[in-house]
């Protein structure tokens, strides 16, 4: 084996990677600011420098970036150099020439990187007699605090927002030690990504301003491993809470998926659950404190009662189930109501939707990818999906997917990919092949080799050609025109002639034939021998997880009432506002004798709720999501929900009038999911059981240097409770537990001595960059089969505009479309006001202007909205914002009638 | 928008180079030939005329010293404060104008007539202390010398 000599001791050569990764993943301490993982080496921060010597004979060497060299056979180097050694020191000192010594006030200070970096090279006196220099700081929004005083000029923070998430408003100004990186003029910065800059920043320059509101250091913090429920794709995070309430969320490292990078939906908007509007207590049509004092509220146990007493009353009983509750609330609901009397939760359409995705991936011969598959695709096409808006980390992905034909073009130059400066240089201009068909014009329309916005329809008509162009035996487009037929033609070609191309759909149109498309070209491509990808992006976190319980359809419970068959119904963390028209689901509670509602936040359904549970949210739950991929994932709740709040899945079991056939942990739950649904079984292995145990102990969720156990209870009581205990979860809420780096599923914080910022997940990963060490969590349920699949032939036709009549088309943002992030205060700030949008065409014909008020007649009701005209839309379409609560209830496809 | 006359000096320079957005540092040239200096608005102008962010374009107007993010006064006279010059005495070139016109370094005179900066080498070491003024350097400075140059520029 070909090695390599770091201070006399030899590893193997790596030629494929730099001499710092390869020294942070033999555990050896170097220190670095401006090299990342994922952004590659520019040698600009001069902390790595090592002593390189020529060879064996070679004793006087010669200082060297160690991020700039590659590990090949026979490289020897010295970390332990005296000279480099005070190389580094001096590196720190001259960056302590200005930065503040602020620690004690900084967001950062006990978790920062300089702060380790300036520890581990030994700088401790200041020898600069001068002043400093000082910035005014910007204001950046509602997620970014902004102290340029503390900055090091690493550039991390440019090349993360600029280079590798597309965002052009954060850039470096100036010149030598007055380089200040900010925007042009104080405003939020507008990249979906900008949260990532805490993570990337190794100083305290960019901070959570969230957390700013409640601070607590990290050393502070309860943590536990959680997965995002804000859409589809499944982030991996990490939930930190103190004093009862959640204080953030961190990225926590999954090498397939989300990687070292979240969105600022998925990490800013926890603060919904610890607004007012959160569920504290049971409500019962009577209150049960008659008899022992006014006003207290019922207690879980009579809660129980009571709802027990209604259901053995019942002369029906129906559930309706969530995309956004846990696989194991859904089957809880499944099992206390019984198969046939289960619903999804979602109307006619999107259920349909939901069905038709698992069908086209389940049996697929094309894999459903990983993010980290998709960034890795070197021909893309988009179908339909604006994903920055609905499922944002995937966007982020499809941005670096760009990059990989034009790596592979500049190969032969012979580099590595990880020299940033040189990779950028070689490439220029050169994007590889990525095609996007949208309604609307898209953020990342910007890194597209062409884009096509069309109607629905229109998109799936291209989507079906392109199959077509790629495998003639997939079904032709009749009357194409031959603009959109010379496009498919060029989308076709670059997804032939790739290595890894990769299809990327979903729901969020809500038109089938757009899926079917989409099924067609990653079908087409693998019939004619390409490994294709094909990713669908469905509205939430369990989407797929309810669907594969297999829920009828809401329109049918309504019947089901409507006709006298159900008087009682238990819903599940579900707003049937969002889901169905106003005026049926009034209609609905209407007609119900007993509404039984668990929920987390109120709601316009708890609203009509006879009797209120209240549900624990996901940062208080244990449970199992299912994301697009297909991937079975669990979280862990950070805090013990308070009594009587519990997870929807222990109130149903509760709930469950035999008692024999009650479940009343969650590993008995996925038991059960197993033996009634064998391809589900897999969720069971998503993380370590509950009986888990390192070294005999579990994994504490608080930091050995967790303070003020004590002071945190005083004002009810100066002696410490005991810590609650977690029989569901191989974790402890306490500081208590191993001191052995658990399995990845299991992280609740990324420390090692010395190593206090998140920088400390290098000690957590096989080597730097790789998967997590012992395998990255999940399980994929989801897996291609090389089963022939006759190809979807639902063409729809052209489509063509009415006079007075509009097609109305959802359009989506990251910031405002979910429904429980569009509570958090931070979201709500980023969130446009409701609008509908028009092509210039459609404005002009009505006189319309930017601001003005349009009246549209959606089933027979005016909305008001004011109007915003998009360039790119096209026309005889009106975009209205999805998920926006006055025009919930809309069923796609439908038009609108102009007034 | 660019006026007339910025945009013509624009698309003359436009075929000399390979991407519109490496016509930035010229862009910016332009504008502040024709307003002085380079304001906010300015910064939006070139911004759109060359496909950038006004974020873009600042980066790169705020890296050059010879381009002036303030409004200045109608002469800028740079002088050099970098070894050769210290050592030759520009802190004294530097007293002269404060006690003469009220300004230091980042300075403008109320009459708007001159502004003062550094500039941190001239290339004009032999003839240290140095100034540029304009397009002309001068060199050898002295006291009665500066006194001279001023009164010549109106
Ligand atoms: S702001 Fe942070 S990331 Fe950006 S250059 Fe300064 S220290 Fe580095
Ligand atoms: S992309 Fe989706 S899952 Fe990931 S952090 Fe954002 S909202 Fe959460
Ligand atoms: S990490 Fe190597 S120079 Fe910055």
């Amino acid at each position: 084996m070909p090695t390599l000599t770091i201070d006399g001791v030899a590893y193997p050569a790596e030629p494929q990677k730099n001499l710092l990764q390869v020294s942070l993943s033999h555990g050896l301490d170097l220190p670095y600011f401006c090299w990342h993982p994922a952004l590659g080496s520019v040698g600009a921060c001069r902390q790595c420098a090592v002593r390189q010597y020529r060879d064996e004979n070679d004793s006087r060497g010669q200082i060297v970036m160690a991020c700039m060299v590659p590990a090949t056979p026979g490289t020897r180097i010295a970390i332990e150099d005296e000279e480099a050694r005070l190389f580094r020191k001096s590196v720190i000192e001259w960056l302590m020439t200005n930065h503040p010594h602020d620690c004690p006030v900084c967001d950062e200070g006990g978790e920062c990187h300089l702060q380790d970096m300036t520890v581990m090279t030994g700088h401790c006196t200041r020898r600069h007699r001068f002043p400093k220099r000082t910035f005014t700081n910007q204001y950046l929004g509602p997620f970014i605090n902004h102290e340029m005083n503390r900055c090091i000029q690493c550039y991390r923070c440019v090349r993360f927002y600029r280079d590798y998430a597309g965002g052009r408003d954060l850039d470096a100004f100036a010149s030598r030690n007055h380089v200040y990186f900010g925007r042009s003029e104080d405003g939020a910065l507008e990249n979906e990504f900008s949260g990532n800059l805490i993570e990337v920043c190794p100083t305290g320059v960019f901070t959570d301003r969230t957390l700013k509101n409640h601070y607590t250091r990290k050393w502070d913090l309860q943590s536990a491993p959680s997965i995002c429920p804000h859409c589809s794709l499944g982030c991996n995070t990490l939930v930190g809470a103190r004093y009862g309430g959640v204080r953030r969320v961190l990225n926590r490292y999954h090498h397939h998926i989300n990687g070292y990078f979240l969105c600022d939906r998925g990490r800013f908007a926890y603060e919904f659950a610890n607004l007012p509007i959160r569920l504290r207590h049971p409500v019962l049509p009577r209150p049960a404190a008659a008899k022992d004092g006014a006003g207290r509220p019922p207690t879980a146990a009579e809660a129980i009662a009571a709802i027990r007493t209604r259901l053995r009353r019942s002369r029906g009983l129906i559930g309706i189930g969530s995309p956004r509750a846990s696989l194991e609330s859904n089957y809880a609901l499944r099992r206390l109501v019984g198969p046939d009397r289960y619903f999804s939760g979602l109307p006619q359409g999107e259920s349909r939707l939901i069905a038709v995705a698992l069908d086209i991936l389940r049996d697929s011969p094309a894999r459903s990818p990983s993010l980290r598959e998709i960034a890795e695709a070197d021909a893309v096409l988009v179908l339909g999906e604006d994903l920055t808006q609905t499922a944002p980390r995937m966007a982020l992905a499809v941005r670096q997917s760009i990059l990989q034909a034009p790596a592979a073009r500049v190969a032969a130059l012979n580099f590595p990919g990880w020299m940033a400066h040189a990779f950028q240089n070689a490439v220029q201009d050169d994007r590889g092949p990525l095609f996007i068909a949208s309604v609307d014009a898209t953020r990342l329309d910007d890194a597209a080799t062409a884009v096509l916005h069309a109607p629905p329809a229109d998109l799936a008509r291209f989507g079906f050609a392109v199959a077509h162009a790629i495998d003639p035996e997939a079904p032709p487009v009749p009357d194409l025109d031959p603009e959109t037929a010379d496009l498919a033609n060029r989308a076709a070609e670059a997804l032939l002639a790739a290595d890894r191309p990769l299809v990327l759909s979903g729901t969020s149109l809500h038109h089938e034939a757009l899926l079917g498309a989409a099924a067609n070209c990653g079908w087409a491509l693998c019939r004619r021998g390409r490994p294709a990808g094909l990713g669908l992006v469905v509205p939430e976190a369990n989407t797929f997880g309810a669907g594969l319980l297999g829920g009828r359809p809401l329109r049918e419970a309504y019947e089901l009432v409507e006709s006298h068959q159900a008087d009682t119904a238990v819903i599940l963390e579900n707003d049937l506002y969002r889901r169905s028209h106003g005026t049926d689901v009034d209609r609905f509670f209407d007609r119900l004798e007993t509404t039984i509602v668990l929920d987390a936040v109120q709601t316009a359904t708890t609203a009509r709720a006879d009797i209120l549970l209240p549900a624990a949210p996901a940062s208080e739950s244990q449970g199992t999501f299912i994301s697009q991929e297909g991937r079975a994932q669990r979280f862990f709740p950070v805090l013990p929900p308070t009594d009587p709040v519990a997870e929807s899945w222990r109130w149903l079991g509760h709930l469950h009038p035999d008692e024999a056939r009650a479940l009343r942990s969650q590993e008995a739950m996925l038991i059960a999911i197993a033996a009634e649904f064998p391809f589900l079984a897999g969720a069971r292995e998503a993380a370590p059981s509950a009986t888990f145990r390192l070294n005999g102990a579990a994994v504490p969720r608080s930091s050995r240097r967790f303070s003020g156990r004590t002071a945190i209870h005083a004002h009810l009581s100066v002696h410490e409770p005991k810590p609650p205990e977690d029989s569901e979860a191989p974790l402890t809420f306490s500081m208590e537990g191993t001191t052995t780096a658990p399995p990845a599923a299991l992280v609740t914080h990324y420390w090692a001595p010395g190593w206090n910022s998140v920088q400390a997940l290098n000690k957590f990963q096989d080597e730097v960059g790789g998967p997590n060490r012992g395998g990255d969590p999940g399980i994929r349920l989801i897996e291609p089969r090389n089963v022939p699949r006759a190809y979807h032939n639902a063409i729809p036709p052209a489509f063509n505009s009415r006079e007075g009549l509009c097609t109305l088309v959802p359009l989506h943002h990251s910031f405002g479309s979910e429904e429980l992030s569009r509570l958090a205060p931070a979201i709500a700030k980023r969130t446009p006001p409701a609008a509908f949008s028009l092509s210039p065409a459609d404005a002009r014909e009505r006189g319309l202007g930017e601001g003005d008020t349009l009246s549209i007649r959606i089933y027979g009701r005016p909305v008001r909205l004011p109007v915003r005209i998009h360039p790119q839309l096209p026309r005889g379409c009106v975009g209205f914002p999805a998920g926006w609560p006055d025009l919930a209830g809309i069923h796609l496809p439908t038009e609108g009638h102009f007034e | 928008m660019l006026s007339p006359a910025e945009q013509a000096a624009l698309d003359a320079e436009l075929p000399h180079y390979p991407a519109r957005r490496a016509l930035c540092i010229e862009a910016l040239k332009i504008v502040q030939h024709h307003r002085g200096w380079i304001s906010d608005e300015a910064l939006r102008d070139v911004a759109l005329a060359l496909g950038m962010t006004p974020h873009e374009v600042d980066s790169v107007a705020t890296f050059y010293n010879l381009l002036y993010r303030r409004p200045v006064g109608r002469h800028v006279l740079h002088l050099c404060d970098s070894v050769s010059c210290w050592v030759m005495g520009c802190d004294g070139i530097c007293d002269h104008f404060r006690n003469r016109l009220g300004i230091s370094f980042g300075e403008t005179t109320p009459d708007g007539r001159f502004t003062l900066l550094p500039i941190p080498c001239l290339g004009d070491c032999d003839h240290a202390p140095s100034l540029m003024a304009g397009n002309r350097i001068h060199g050898n400075l002295t006291p009665e010398k500066l006194d001279r140059l001023l009164d010549e520029l109106d």
